[in-house]
């Protein structure tokens, strides 16, 4: 025995994932203590771990990495999406020692730091593989060592999963606040060295809201008051803002009910842009329905069709749901993207109101920085109405 | 946008010979381009001088052109073929270098040839080391600090002003980067700057800050006319900035990157393409971060595709030169899908769920005199990959890859002379960049240094460092099992072990076992490896291109297939004497039995070549060529057979352990092939059948090997058994060399003993290909060699016919083949070697295989020698083929073989039975003077018309030169010559010019050499051994200044013979295959229409 290397606890494979279906992988424990259920999703990003654990959008989720070598780049505070990881679980193939020049804690510190779970040593291919086929499927990661095999397949079974869930407002903020009033969070390596004057007043719905939204707008010179997610349309108009944007974030989003009839009686009122869950919401407001992707798209490759330009941008992308195009009115809403890998809609616009979405990340982190221009298009949309 | 219609016809330039630098690599995307933009309807014509190439099979193109890739010869074929479009960014920096020069003279405006996929601008801006940096700065991208120089006196003032050594020196306009290096102080300095002087095309070097020690990376990019651009692969450089990156170990997707660093580098990768306006198409740039503080600055961009898209179209599956060819016609990138997913578009980045590494393949064996240390000129042959789930699997499978004889990352006892070090020894070579320094790093840890202090020696991220440690320190843990029936009761232990990428072969020496134990034990338990698939997308969508490699997890995603499955076993990484030709020959089975019905297998590692392309064969298995790693595609498959007899010596080695686990070795059997190669055997054989041997003997001690130099008299060839491309193979004239060689000798060949053969002198040496079906033999062609015997086949100019054989020596040697390969129940390819002396016939070697040769005979012939092959070997006859008789061609061939002198700077250049070529080129032509001159201008050895030639001749050859030097003189050459030589053609009537020797007076030859008052050397070295430092100083100055040498006066005579037929012409005629070809035989091949 080597007492630098856990090499047999990485043979005796005591720690495993319980799928709902009855299979159960095995590995070893590389996070916390707890167990978790979630939903078992894979992402397909082959960086951006400490981005993806940190977004508030995959609570409730177990999230597994198709990249096998996970954890080598470490932990920074710079690199945070939010105030802590948000994931109910991590599984992954190996869990490296990082090495790297901003590293300041390694990743399994961190996840047992946050009594997040993890779980390597699983064959993630063979996983992916099994969520391709059948679609996302509900998930006991077990490395207590506390509970039988069989037991914990059932509570995969019987939990009740995402569908029909408000996650939001467990993830969202409880009081209002204004972002980085000293301009220093919007200022970090990789991202900006300077920051122009922030003329337009912006209010940013939290759903889970990644801190790379909030940067990128301050960015682009928008002051951002950031709002629980109940927050009433009333109290958004009474702040005067010149835009209002809808965020990202975790689970169903016909089941944020609020979130849509606030939207509606927001839509005409004031420019709006929604990522994520908030376009969605946006489509849901214009009169569209969500349905739910057999596994979801998670990843940073893929190609969206600006259907104006005809350019293809490639995006991160990180949803279970989408806007069902047929659903939508074509008199109200215009289809403006479209995913090249399935069709799926990708981005919609208002044709009377000045409102845009995407569903997938202009913010990035993780992935591509190609449709960061969003932000821009989002000043002109505004400073053409204010 | 569709593909554009208003262009018809396509030229595309192919690379030319292998040479370090520029390898198979653009044979596979020359391929993948032909076949893109074929299917899209469009007339191509293709230039390329390597006949070893599959883009030179007549059926790639409409009209092939094997002619030397020079200016005047391609501005010829342009003339006669009026291409509407020039597709210059598939064929490496030769074809780009073409391109600029054709657009620079203007032929291409003159014949209104476009220039598609990179403007001239582009590639001017992203070369000229001025141009892109500026173009760089302007976009706000951090560069070396630096200036370009273009004398040596510009050079160090530049060098007074920088921060101090070492700096970097690159020339400007060079393949590879060489002529290049590192300077650690002012004398270095000053050497390299006048090396790089020289190298550059346009007299450029460029002088820089050292950014040595840093994190290296590359990225693969494509963008369409629409600006859409995808990253297609990251690589990172294991080895630090400072080593070449083709010398350097890489891995694929990058390790040790945030998103953030890596998102960073990808905008700026974006924002180059953009800036240098490639249009359509691949590039590749190269990037350094400085590991202490991230700071990034550009190293370079080609607007091309490279050797690295080679390596990231295998890493990926994404095939960037097949999307290339269709992007430079108009497609973009939505426009195309992506063939492995097939619904999802080739617009998209690809994502992997496993590691890939690269290790590259040295040959300084070859060169004994050779600096070993890397640098920024690279010095490797070839390249090996591997597909691992992990970074561990991936790397250890990489190494065993190698054909270095090496089981993986140590454990297989070859490391000893690293654990002999002492410390500051081993430390030094830590500090050293040199190819087995992975090899130290594992001694270093095997002594407990921390990864701390092997990365300040090495410079090697401590990520990859870390990593290796554990396998280092894991060895421990497979010892504890103490023996292999320990390990057998501790099945999680063993799959960890095969986890971590641990050979059956490592293991078995770990556990004092045998492989074959191994192995039985491990199948006993049921552990065995899973067929995983490349598939661009981590297993996301569903993948139908059957790509597979092997790992230990728990997914199998082999199909079962019911055709009738045959095995093609590959080469593994090109090296001297083993490259492309086999590859070739490998291709052409996969292709002839796929038309034949049967499903193909190949299985090979290296990431260069058309056989690793996915399409190629049914199925693809990117492997290790190790009995362990065949063995389980072979059973998995289930295969009905495998070919042994078309990758060279590195499947030949298996052949008779596959053989003995089950394996149905199709073709010429194992035992016909042993029976050749055994000197025993053979001799009984060529006794038997009344055919002449050189006198020979076998020894297994220094005592016998003089024994039998005593009885056949010196000089003598010496050689080990199974060996390849020459090696070790010397030819000895004295007792005392053959002592010194016998000590060097049999560590080389292990336990197996010796050869000795009488070496004729002054023979001429034949190479005859034939191929056989158990009922009828046929001569695919009777080679006769420039250079006497003596000079490795593989380095000698041949020539087809064979000019100087008399009819009764052709007769001797055709019934001789067709003899032997009945004898050898030959079912496939077999070459012959002879050598005929005063009109008698030798055998001097006979391989039951695939050779070198087989392209350029196929070519000269115009039949596919390794087709019919293949057919045959699955039970075809040729009578049913319709290949019953050789043909004997109108025209001529000539195949000059291409030397990588350059990149060793100040070694001997004189060619001996040791094969030191990298690659090699034909010259065809209906004059065979012309042919040959042909060869000698495509190989690089640019013959000059007129001026002052150099002669200097051995004594023996003093008499034959005569009538030479007199042709030469009306030629209307200027002949210098030292005093010895000099006299005797005064003596004979002949004006020449006498010089001093080096050693005895100035101007001497070196002198004229180096202000290049001569334009060609002729210089038959003297009998010997060991060569005069004289004349080895003068090639090997010849060699680095470019100017041509002669080393044999056969060699002289078919170049003065050209340059006649040259001054009567005034050009070189070109002429497509299909047209010499138009009188070859009808064939009938299955599948043919």
């Amino acid at each position: 025995m080597n007492a630098k290397w856990n090499w047999r606890a990485q043979r005796e494979k005591t720690a495993f994932l319980a799928l709902a279906d009855g299979t159960v992988f095995h590995g070893y424990s590389v996070g916390a203590e707890n167990d978790a259920l979630g939903e078992v999703v894979f992402n397909t990003g082959m960086t951006g771990y400490q981005e993806i654990l940190s977004d508030p959008s995959y609570s409730g989720q177990l999230v597994t990495m198709t990249c096998p070598e996970i954890g080598n780049t470490g932990i920074n505070a710079a690199d945070m999406e939010s105030s802590r990881l948000f994931a109910n679980g991590f599984i992954l193939h190996e869990m490296n020692t990082p090495s790297n020049w901003r590293s300041e804690v390694s990743l399994e510190e961190c996840l047992r730091r946050n009594a997040i779970p993890a779980i390597a040593g699983i064959d993630t291919r063979a996983l992916t593989s099994k969520l391709r086929d059948q679609g996302t499927l509900k998930g006991y990661l077990a490395v207590s060592g506390k509970i039988a095999e069989q037991q914990a397949v059932r509570l995969a079974a019987e939990w009740g999963g995402l569908d029909g869930q408000d996650y939001a407002v467990k993830v969202s903020c409880q009081q209002p606040y204004l972002w980085d009033e000293t301009g220093t969070l919007s200022v970090s390596w990789g991202i900006a060295d300077s920051l122009p004057k922030a003329d337009l007043k912006i209010v940013a719905y939290d759903f889970g809201i990644k801190w790379n939204i909030l940067r990128s707008m301050r960015r682009n010179g928008m002051a951002v008051t950031v709002v629980p997610a109940k927050t009433s349309a009333a109290d958004v108009l009474a702040l005067k803002p010149h835009g209002v944007l809808l965020s990202n974030g975790p689970a169903d989003p016909a089941a944020v009910t609020y979130a849509i009839e606030n939207s509606r009686r927001l839509i005409g009122k004031v420019p709006l842009m929604g990522i994520c869950l908030g376009h969605q919401i946006l489509g849901i407001a214009c009169g569209g329905r969500t349905c739910r992707l057999k596994f979801g798209h998670h990843g940073c490759n893929h190609p969206v069709k600006d259907l104006k330009t005809s350019r293809v941008e490639i995006t991160s992308q990180n949803h279970n749901f989408t806007v069902d195009p047929d659903s939508l009115d074509p008199v109200k809403v215009e289809i403006t993207h479209i995913n090249l890998n399935d069709q799926t809609v990708e981005g919609i616009e208002h044709k009377q109101a000045p409102m845009f979405s995407v569903q997938y990340h202009p913010e990035a982190c993780p992935g591509p920085h190609d449709p960061y221009y969003l932000f821009s298009r989002f000043r002109r949309l505004i400073g053409g109405h204010v | 946008m569709p593909k554009r219609e208003d262009i018809k016809k396509i030229m595309l330039i192919g690379a030319g010979p292998i040479i370090i630098g520029q390898a198979c690599e653009f044979d596979y995307s020359g391929v993948q381009a032909c076949k893109a933009l074929k299917e899209e309807g469009y007339e191509l014509v293709l230039v390329n001088s390597n006949p070893a190439t599959i883009m030179t099979d007549p059926e790639f193109a409409d009209r092939t052109y094997l002619e030397p890739l020079t200016e005047p010869i391609l501005e010829e074929i342009i003339r006669r073929e009026r291409p509407d479009a020039l597709l210059p960014t598939l064929g490496g920096q030769t074809a780009l270098n073409l391109a600029i020069a054709l657009h620079d003279h203007g032929a291409l405006k003159r014949y209104q040839v476009e220039m598609i996929g990179a403007r001239a601008e582009v590639i001017r801006k992203a070369e000229d080391r001025n141009l892109f940096k500026e173009a760089m700065t302007k976009i706000g991208m951090d560069v070396p600090r630096g200036q370009s120089a273009h004398s040596l006196a510009e050079a160090l003032k530049i060098q007074a002003v920088m921060a101090g050594f070492p700096l970097i020196i690159r020339p400007g306009f060079t393949l590879g980067g060489s002529g290049g290096g590192i300077a650690r102080d002012e004398a270095e300095f000053r050497t390299i700057v006048a090396r790089g002087l020289s190298y550059s095309l346009n007299s450029e070097v460029l002088i820089e800050e050292s950014v040595i020690g840093w994190k290296e990376f590359e990225l693969e990019v494509m963008r369409d006319r629409k600006d859409n651009c995808v990253i297609v692969c990251s690589i990172e450089n294991v080895d630090p900035m400072g080593i070449h990156t083709g010398d350097s170990v890489t891995v694929a997707p990058t390790q040790t990157l945030t998103d953030r660093e890596y998102q960073r580098m990808r905008d700026a990768t974006l924002a180059v393409i953009r800036e240098i306006g490639v249009e359509t198409g691949g590039a590749n740039v190269q990037w350094a971060i400085n590991p202490a503080n991230g700071r990034m600055v550009i190293i370079e961009m080609n607007p091309r595709v490279s050797r690295s898209s080679a390596l990231a179209s295998k890493a990926t599956g994404f095939p960037i030169a097949r999307i290339a060819a269709k992007l430079a016609v108009g497609y973009t990138l939505d426009e195309l899908r992506n063939d492995i997913t097939r619904e999802t578009p080739a617009c998209f980045e690809p994502a992997i769920d496993y590691v890939v590494t690269k290790v590259p393949r040295f040959a300084f064996e070859k060169f004994p005199a050779a600096d070993t240390t890397l640098g920024t000129q690279m010095k490797s042959v070839g390249e090996t990959m591997s597909i691992g789930r992990t970074f561990k699997e991936s790397f250890q499978k990489a190494l065993r890859s190698l054909e270095t004889g090496r089981a993986g990352f140590g454990a297989d006892g070859k490391d000893g002379p690293l654990e002999g070090l002492a410390d500051d020894a081993l430390a030094a070579e830590l500090v050293r960049p040199n190819a087995r320094r992975l090899f130290a790093v594992r001694s270093a840890f095997k002594r407990g240094w921390a990864v701390a202090r092997v990365a300040e020696l090495t410079q090697i991220d401590p990520w990859f460092l870390g990593h290796l440690e554990e396998l280092a320190a894991f060895e421990e843990e497979i010892r504890s099992a103490h023996d292999l029936d320990g390990l057998k009761r501790n099945p999680a232990l063993f799959r960890q072990s095969k986890e971590f990428g641990y050979s059956d072969r490592q293991i078995a020496f770990l556990l004092g076992a045998s492989e074959c134990e191994v192995r039985r034990a491990r199948e006993a338990i049921g552990l065995n490896p899973v067929f995983n698939l490349v598939d661009t997308c981590a297993a996301e969508f569903t993948a139908f291109t059957p790509y597979y490699y092997s790992t230990y997890g728990t997914l199998e995603e082999y199909r079962p297939d019911e055709r009738r499955k045959i095995m093609i076993l590959g080469g593994g990484p090109n090296r001297i004497g083993q490259g492309i030709e086999f590859d070739y020959c490998c291709v052409h089975a996969s292709f002839a039995l796929r038309e034949a019905g049967f499903a193909t297998i190949m299985v090979n590692s290296n990431p260069e070549t058309v056989s690793t392309d996915y399409d190629t064969s049914d199925r693809l298995y990117f492997e290790p060529l190790t009995l362990e790693d065949v063995l389980h595609i072979y059973r998995r498959e289930q295969c009905w057979g495998a070919i042994v007899q078309f990758g060279g010596q590195t499947p030949l080695n298996l052949a008779r352990a596959l053989e003995q686990n089950g394996v149905r070795i199709i073709g010429t059997s194992t035992a016909s092939i042993e029976a050749a190669e055994d000197r025993k055997l053979f001799h009984e054989l060529i006794t038997r059948l009344g055919i002449r041997q050189p006198n020979s003997g076998l020894a297994a001690s220094v005592e016998e090997a003089a024994r039998i130099a005593d009885r056949i008299g010196f000089p003598i060839l010496m050689r080990p058994s199974f060996v390849l491309g020459g090696r070790a193979m010397v030819i000895v004239y004295t007792q005392e060399s053959l002592r010194k060689y016998m000590a060097e000798a049999v560590e080389v060949s292990e336990d197996r003993p010796v050869l000795i053969d009488d070496f004729l002198d002054n023979a001429v040496e034949v190479d005859v290909d034939c191929i056989a079906d158990g009922e009828t033999v046929v001569i695919g062609g009777i080679m006769e060699h420039v250079e006497q015997a003596g000079i490795h086949s593989g380095d000698s100019a041949c020539m087809i016919p064979a000019p100087t054989l008399s009819e009764p020596v052709k007769a001797a040697i055709r019934k001789h083949t067709v003899e032997l390969a009945q004898a050898l129940k030959v079912c496939g390819l077999m070459n012959v070697q002879y050598a005929v002396k005063e009109g008698e016939v030798y055998v001097l070697e006979v391989n039951p295989r695939a050779s070198r040769t087989i392209p350029f005979v196929s070519k000269a012939i115009g039949v596919p020698l390794a087709k019919l092959a293949a057919l045959v070997m699955t039970g075809s006859k040729l009578k049913d083929l319709g290949f019953t008789r050789e043909i004997l061609p109108r025209h001529a061939s000539v195949k000059e073989a291409v030397f990588p002198f350059v990149r060793f700077p100040g070694i001997d250049t004189v060619l001996s039975p040791e094969m030191k070529s990298t690659g090699e080129v034909m010259g065809i032509d209906i004059n065979i003077g012309m042919a040959f001159l042909k060869s000698q201008v495509a190989a690089g050895n640019v013959l000059p018309v007129a001026g002052n030639v150099f002669v200097s001749v051995r004594d023996s050859d003093k008499d034959a030169v005569i009538p030479l030097a007199r042709r030469l003189c009306a030629l209307g050459f200027t002949i210098y010559a030292t005093e010895g030589t000099s006299t005797i053609l005064r003596n004979h009537g002949i004006t020449s010019q006498a010089i001093f020797r080096i050693s005895t007076g100035r101007p001497h030859v070196l002198d004229m050499i180096q202000e290049k008052q001569v334009g060609w050397i002729v210089n038959t070295p003297s009998s010997g051994e060991i060569p005069r430092v004289d004349e080895v100083k003068m090639r090997a100055e010849a060699v680095i200044r470019g100017i041509p040498i002669t080393t044999t006066l056969n060699g002289l005579d078919a170049a003065v013979k050209g340059l006649e037929t040259f001054r009567e012409t005034r050009r070189m005629e070109v002429c497509s295959l299909q047209e010499y070809h138009r009188h070859a035989p009808r064939l009938k091949l299955p599948g043919a229409h």
